[in-house]
């Protein structure tokens, strides 16, 4: 077996993985990579990029049918299944090559295999390489978390990966669970004109989001055709050659409904098993790795980034991460944890979803007195403008401190506006300082500040 | 006609200081002894009171401006019925007067700065250093900290850049830092709500500004500076003999055991200047002369007057200087020079009985000798128990400066010099 040395090594290259290894370059550290599948990870293959794809596909072939409304003629609307999927996995090599690239260029070492901690700062790829660093980073990230009678089989039911590379287009669709990918996979295949069904465990759909979100897209997805299910359980699934009949029980009563597909959606499980971990005193709790706020496992010398290392469960949290502990692993002065409440979400489906902070009633339960704004898009001239009048942005504010504590939008292009309120919340701004800020006209964003406006009773659209 | 608000000068030798702070706002109005200014050098904070009633006119020197020159106009103070107007005509002869002495030589009154004069030093805010300038804060963070009434400018921030943000105000503390606001709730364990709550009876006696002073100054050399304390038993009966052989027929002077201790603990710093020392992050600061503050209790607190180069300074001397210092003291007449400084400082606690005692040590000195009383006892010396008149003295160092066998050494000499003293006479 060849051994090789390095500052530090780096077991996966996704969001997490990869931007460790540039960051680790750039601070002048001898850096390799072990990456089993592909560069950029599930988010760049299988998840944030390719799904984004997907569902632009969706929202042109919907605005076209909308076109008469803009004064455009359009006829015989019509899509290739198969192209719409062929374009997303374009999108999905064009980047991973660009990771790869980026890669080359910072002289960070790639390894194409599968790695094992051997412990004491030992790694195997693929039992033929050994390599050794001081620092060992662990972001081999999650998979889809399979409950018993919902295994995804490839061919009825379906995992997110199925999902994003059907063959043919279904007729029906039932989607389990309501989070993020259920809920970007239920509008994607409704848009195409599949009759989709939700079926949620918890009271509400997209549970971590703020309630009225939550209502707010429930009714447009029932406005859109979908059939809406919440304090659902799935209890069987019938396959036949063809289709499967669901057995799903809300409130008390089971409900049989027979779909092509069945997209399981119901959480993820970090990747844990198999890399060694019996070789460290590394921790893992309920699927994941324990760590401290610098990453910083059970084990000196090995950390964990991302997915693997628990919840939120969001690439740009996985990048922050490796770059946090590789700046603490070279002792670099700016280094700070990593303030989870500052952390935006987003989510694709239609109407989109965006969020940062706590939400009203978490706010409510953490014992904070809130002052709350709104604000719909139905007051913005810019949404009317688009023809997009539906949506809100709401605003959570500690009426003592006046700190932001949550903001939660939701309808067209939220998720670019975000950040907006991110920035704020990372600089720790006030009420006021939002107030003071000056938001362009016309734009959507002028929402951000009449919600604001409003939590104090000063909203001027409204 | 307005009045001229004039730079004062700390200490007789003060020559320029910074503009730190404007307390006041033009066009607000203020009352005689009102604080409106805040005066910086690098060793102490000034107050400047305006001695008449007026609104500020105009200021004319912005905070945060450094090397102003002393006695330079700062700003114009408006008594009632005065419009910015009248400042012209009031104002321009003070200013192309600046330079020396601005004597009221004209009918233009003066509002004397309140420490150079009088009854002035318990308004003296002598401080650790302050950040000058701008402060970065998050705006939750200055929010925050107006509510909790923590001055900005003793927290150190953890954000990006040293940005002071919400997480660095739940480490700073709260009252005990910002003295100046007493009316700011203090921490869970307010004396007076507690007393309140269990109707424990009390009396209210309001916080002057040297109470203040003390208190932060001793909050934050226990809290920054990293004590360790040294003890030695010296034997007096020697000093006693010659000190009386002194005092006995000289009418003029009477020289006291404390003045012999400021003497040997100038001598020993001298001979050994190694505990001489003041720490600072890029330097030890060794000091070519002892200057030995002395503690002296006064209705308003404590204030330390400095015997300067007690080494070379006979016992007359200093018993003399020592007296006049110890009345302007408690008269409160002490100039800001004669209390600020020093190398070192004793404290003597010997006259109320205390046998031994550990003292806080006087930022940024590098040690304080605490002095007990010489009593009689028993002594054994070769197998034998004596009587012996014995003094204890404990030293508390600051051991990022002093370490552990230098202190020891230090005590080694000063013990020798007060229980040999003849040295100390020639």
């Amino acid at each position: 077996m060849t051994e090789q040395n390095f500052d530090i090594i780096i077991i996966g290259g996704g969001p997490g993985g990869y931007v460790a290894a540039i960051r680790a370059a750039q601070l002048g550290m001898k850096t390799a990579v072990v990456e089993r599948e592909h560069l950029g990870g599930i988010c760049l293959n299988w998840g944030c990029i390719p799904t984004k794809a997907l569902l632009r596909s969706a929202e042109i072939y919907h605005l076209m049918h909308r076109a008469a409304e803009f004064g455009l003629k359009a006829d015989n609307i019509s899509f290739d299944f198969s192209k719409i999927i062929e374009r997303s996995r374009k999108v999905s090599a064009q980047l991973s090559a660009g990771v790869k690239h980026l890669l080359k260029k910072n002289k960070v070492t790639v390894f194409d295999g599968t790695a094992k901690l051997l412990g004491k700062g030992k790694v195997s790829v693929d039992g033929k390489t050994e390599l050794k660093a001081p620092h060992i980073i662990i972001a081999t990230g999650a998979r889809a978390r399979v409950l018993p009678g919902l295994e995804p089989d490839g061919n009825l039911i379906w995992s997110y990966k199925e999902a994003m590379v059907p063959k043919d287009m279904p007729k029906s669709v039932l989607v389990v669970g309501s989070g993020a990918i259920g809920v970007e996979f239920a509008s994607f295949y409704n848009s195409l004109g599949a009759q989709v069904t939700i079926a949620e465990v918890m009271d509400r759909i997209v549970p971590v989001e703020d309630a009225e979100i939550s209502a707010f897209v429930r009714k447009q997805f029932e406005k859109q055709g979908m059939k809406i299910l919440t304090s659902a359980k799935v209890v069987k699934l019938e396959k036949s050659k063809t289709n499967v009949t669901a057995h799903i029980e809300v409130g008390g009563k089971v409900e049989k409904i027979v779909v092509d597909r069945v997209i399981s959606a119901v959480g993820i499980a970090g990747n844990v098993e198999n890399i060694g971990l019996e070789n460290t005193k590394v921790k893992v709790d309920r699927g994941h790795i324990v760590i401290n706020e610098w990453m910083q496992t059970a084990e000196p010398g090995v950390y964990a980034i991302g997915d693997v290392a628990g919840p939120p469960w969001l690439a740009h949290k996985a990048s922050h991460e490796g770059v946090i502990c590789v700046e603490k692993i070279k002792g670099v002065a700016d280094a700070h944890p990593l303030k989870t409440e500052n952390i935006p979400g987003c989510t694709y489906c239609t109407p989109q979803i965006a969020s940062v902070g706590l939400t009203e009633a978490k706010a409510k339960e953490k014992g904070y007195q809130v002052k709350v704004g709104k604000f719909p898009f139905i007051g913005n001239g810019k949404a009317i403008a688009l023809g997009e009048p539906e949506g809100m942005v709401k605003t959570v504010f500690d009426a003592k401190t006046g700190e932001l504590l949550g903001a939660h939008m939701v309808g067209a292009e939220v998720t670019e506006l975000i950040q907006g309120y991110g920035v704020a919340k990372s600089l720790e701004t006030t009420e006021l300082d939002l107030m003071h800020a000056v938001f362009p006209h016309p734009t959507l964003s002028e929402m951000m500040h009449e919600s604001v406006l409003d939590a104090y009773g000063r909203a001027i659209h409204f | 006609m307005p009045l001229n608000v004039l730079m004062p000068a700390l200490s007789p030798t003060m020559t320029e200081g910074k503009l730190a702070k404007w307390v006041k706002k033009e066009g607000d109005a203020v009352k005689a002894g009102q604080v409106i200014a805040e005066i910086e050098t690098d060793k102490a904070t000034m107050e400047v009171e305006a001695v008449d009633e007026g609104v500020i006119g105009k200021i004319l020197v912005p905070e945060g401006t450094d090397g102003v020159a002393v006695n330079t106009l700062i700003a114009v103070l408006l008594e009632e019925g005065e419009t910015a107007a009248d400042i012209k005509a009031g104002a321009v002869p003070a200013l192309k007067a600046a330079a020396p002495a601005p004597a009221p030589a004209t009918p233009v009154k003066t509002v004397m700065p309140a420490n150079t004069q009088g009854a002035a030093p318990q308004k003296t805010v002598a401080l650790l250093p302050q950040k000058g300038g701008r402060i970065y804060a998050s705006p939750l963070a200055k929010r925050l900290a107006k509510e909790r009434g923590i001055d900005l400018s003793r927290v150190s921030g953890s954000g990006p850049h040293g940005r002071i943000v919400k997480s660095d105000l739940d480490k700073a503390p709260t009252a005990a830092a910002a003295p100046a606001k007493s009316s700011a709730p203090a921490s869970s364990i307010d004396a007076k709500a507690l007393a309140d709550a269990y109707g424990i009876p009390y009396t209210l006696q309001p916080n002057s500004g040297v109470r203040k002073v003390i208190a932060r100054r001793l909050l934050e050399s226990k809290q920054t500076v990293p004590h360790f304390y040294l003890t030695v038993d010296c034997e007096l009966d020697v000093l006693l003999k010659i000190r009386k052989d002194l005092n006995e027929g000289a009418a003029d002077f009477k020289i006291s055991v404390n003045d012999f201790i400021i003497k040997a603990t100038a001598a020993a710093l001298v001979k050994f200047p190694a505990a001489n020392v003041s720490w600072t992050d890029d330097a030890i600061v060794q000091y070519t002369r002892a200057d030995v503050s002395v503690a002296v209790a006064t209705p308003n607190g404590l204030i330390t007057p400095i015997i300067k180069d007690a080494a070379n300074k006979s016992l007359k001397v200093i018993s003399i200087e020592m007296k006049e210092l110890a009345a302007k003291a408690r008269d409160g007449k002490l100039q800001p020079a004669e209390f600020q400084g020093g190398t070192i400082s004793v404290s003597n606690l010997g006259m109320f009985g205390i046998r031994e005692f550990g003292a806080i040590i006087n930022p940024p000195q590098g040690a304080i000798l605490a002095v007990g009383a010489g009593e009689q006892r028993a002594v054994i010396k070769d197998g034998v128990v004596k009587p012996a008149t014995v003094m204890t003295v404990t030293m508390s160092l600051d051991h990022r400066a002093i370490d552990g066998a230098v202190g020891a050494e230090f005590l080694q000499i000063f013990k020798k010099l007060i229980e040999s003293p003849m040295s100390l006479i020639l």
